[in-house]
């Protein structure tokens, strides 16, 4: 959370215009190297697939009738991926990055699959991961408006109630220590066995588990002002209502943006886990339980990386809103 | 009927109580600060139960907590078992092992600066991303047992952790760094005299999110595949066999030992920060 904003923009100082100057100085000074980051984690991975897949591609050799270092299976079961990799280096390379059903699949493997799933695959088919990323993605936005009403609302009750103020406060922060995504499974199956299902039950674990940063970080928000701002408006003669819609609720809203972030992270995860229990057969969840079930581990991983993509999306398009507002407001953040 | 009723007047009466409290002479008391809280989380089950009872609403829909009592109690030693097996050999060994790796990873990364212009991004952006996912993935590499969970948990914990550690070696001042120097201390004094202490709030702040973290990516991962114990095991298996007081059971078994996980950090973290102005009163 962002309790200070910058007087001025970096390098609006050094007289090109703050913006021209973020460009200018943001390619090498932050994406150069992000993108090295970025290039080491994708080699990491190359490297990775040889060893972890190795035991699988030493195997085909052997069934192709290629020399292997220790000739019987039986040796070869008690080693580990390292040691036949170091052994068996060539067979080990070569057979490391196109296996089917690899148990690391490499990452242009991923990206096959996630393009296949994407573009390959017309939006209302099944297989589509566009179609189960909206699955998930509507339960998750249905949760999240519903959980960020809902949070808004105790937030003005409790900034405004003392009595609410104490009695349900400490609750609402103990309940950020608890695990409460292990309430899943049962709202899953309590409301199927009273008849409803489909996108309410996940909406509903998506909402509760985006209503307390909600809850938090409002009322931090709207006890922002200081003492100063309030007795100013004070001093105008200004009601309750008055106060918090001028002053409370436009100082509270970098806290709020702050805990949306964290709540629509917090909805796409139990969105998704609210798909596992039931076996669904839809949403991003149960492409991960299907393909855990089946050890279609590429299909695991185009699945997480959808979810990864659209909880990014999700984030990112929060981000350009509470830019493009506080900018409104005066308030760079 | 009467006793959903009576649950109202209980509300009502409870509501006022907490009124009188909280607007009375004693209202900034410590009394009434721990009271009224109490006060109104009694209510609240008070009212659980007399409307399950009142309203007799199947036991497959909401067991009475008395009913969850009883349960915790009688099967106690079933709740141990997955305790034992979840939070302490899963959780906490995956806890220690992702903080410890990712304040290393996070020492290095403040020593070159390249690496923490390119790792911090990365890192903030990892620690949105819905990382619980990659259990599948990690129970179909590390086995059912607990290694899988605590694999699951170093990936949940180390971002968020890399991050604040981050965050919080870069915390220290000019003058501070100046001062560190004209007593002619090398990068190691430095760092372990003058930066780390001073991160410290930030690696704390760290710390207590990653101990809901862990216990999330413990429970979840379980969903994936479990030995026949432990906490997430328990509530996916009960679910399904309709007997809902054990996963209420469980539950409270999930709520404790995340309460009491994150009172413990707060406990230290209040004894190593304690010259940090958010601790002296």
């Amino acid at each position: 959370m962002t309790d200070t904003a910058p007087l001025a923009a970096q390098g609006a100082g050094i007289g090109r215009s703050g913006r021209v100057a973020l460009w200018a100085r943001g390619f090498s000074h932050a994406l150069l190297p992000v993108v090295t980051v970025v290039a080491a984690l994708l080699a990491i991975w190359y490297l990775a697939c040889i060893p972890m897949n190795a035991s699988n591609s030493v195997l085909q050799a052997a069934r192709a009738d290629v020399a292997v270092s220790p000739e019987s299976a039986s040796d070869r079961r008690g080693m580990s991926g390292l040691a036949l990799a170091v052994r068996n280096p060539g067979v080990a390379v070569a057979g490391a990055f196109d296996q089917d059903r690899a148990r690391l699949p490499a990452p242009h493997q991923v990206a096959a699959e996630l393009w296949a799933g994407t573009v390959g695959e017309p939006v209302t088919s099944n297989r589509s991961l566009i179609w189960h990323g909206w699955v998930t993605l509507s339960a998750t936005l249905l949760g999240f408006v519903f959980g960020t009403v809902l949070g808004i609302a105790l937030a003005v009750g409790i900034v405004h109630s003392r009595v609410m103020d104490m009695s349900v406060m400490p609750w609402a922060i103990v309940s950020q220590t608890v695990p409460i995504i292990a309430i899943a499974p049962m709202i899953i199956v309590v409301l199927y066995s009273v008849g409803i299902q489909g996108i309410v039950p996940k909406a509903i674990i998506s909402a509760y588990l985006s209503f307390f940063p909600v809850v938090v970080g409002m009322v931090k928000g709207l006890r922002s002002p200081n003492g100063m701002d309030l007795d100013l408006m004070a001093t105008y003669g200004a009601t309750k209502g008055q106060t918090f819609w001028k002053l409370r609720l436009p100082s509270s809203m970098p806290y709020l943006f702050a805990s949306l972030k964290i709540g629509i992270a917090a909805s796409l995860i139990g969105a998704i886990v609210g798909e596992l229990p039931t076996g669904a057969s839809a949403g991003l969840g149960a492409r991960l339980l299907a393909g855990s079930y089946y050890g279609q581990t590429e299909q695991i991983w185009a699945a997480l990386f959808a979810a990864a993509i659209l909880a990014a999306l999700c984030v990112g398009l929060l981000g350009v809103i509470e830019r493009a507002l506080l900018g409104r407001m005066g308030m760079t953040t | 009927m009467t006793l959903v009723i009576f649950a109202f007047v209980l509300w009502a009466a409870a509501w006022a109580l907490n009124a009188q409290l909280a607007n009375g002479p004693g209202r900034n008391g410590a009394v009434t600060r721990l009271a009224v809280p109490l006060i109104f989380g009694a209510t609240l089950l008070g009212m659980w139960e007399l409307i399950v009872r009142g309203l007799d609403v199947p036991m497959v829909i909401l067991p009475a907590p008395s009913v969850i009592a009883e349960t915790f109690v009688a099967r106690f030693g079933t709740l141990w078992e997955d305790f034992v097996q979840t939070f302490l050999k899963g959780a906490l060994s995956g806890y220690v092992i992702g903080c410890l790796a990712a304040v290393g990873v996070a020492i290095v990364a403040d020593r070159f600066a390249f690496l923490r212009r390119g790792l911090l991004p990365v890192g903030n952006f990892m620690a949105a991303l819905p990382i619980v996912g990659t259990a599948p993935i990690l129970v179909m590499w590390f086995g059912f047992d607990w290694e899988s969970k605590a694999a699951v948990v170093v990936v949940m914990v180390f971002f968020p952790m890399l991050v604040n550690t981050v965050a919080g070696l870069a915390d220290t001042g000019a003058m501070q760094r100046d001062l560190m120097r004209t007593y002619g201390a090398s990068y190691w004094q430095g760092l372990v005299k003058l930066r780390l202490p001073a991160a410290m709030p930030f690696i704390f702040n760290g710390l207590k999110i990653s101990t809901t973290l862990a216990l999330i990516g413990a429970i979840v991962a379980e969903f994936f595949g479990s030995p026949i114990r432990g906490v997430g095991f328990r509530i996916s298996t009960s679910v399904g066999q309709l007997a809902l007081d054990m996963v209420w059971a469980e539950i409270v078994v999930a709520a404790l030992a995340g309460t009491l996980f994150y009172g413990a950090i707060t406990a230290l973290e209040t004894r190593v920060t304690f010259w940090h102005p958010s601790h002296r009163s």
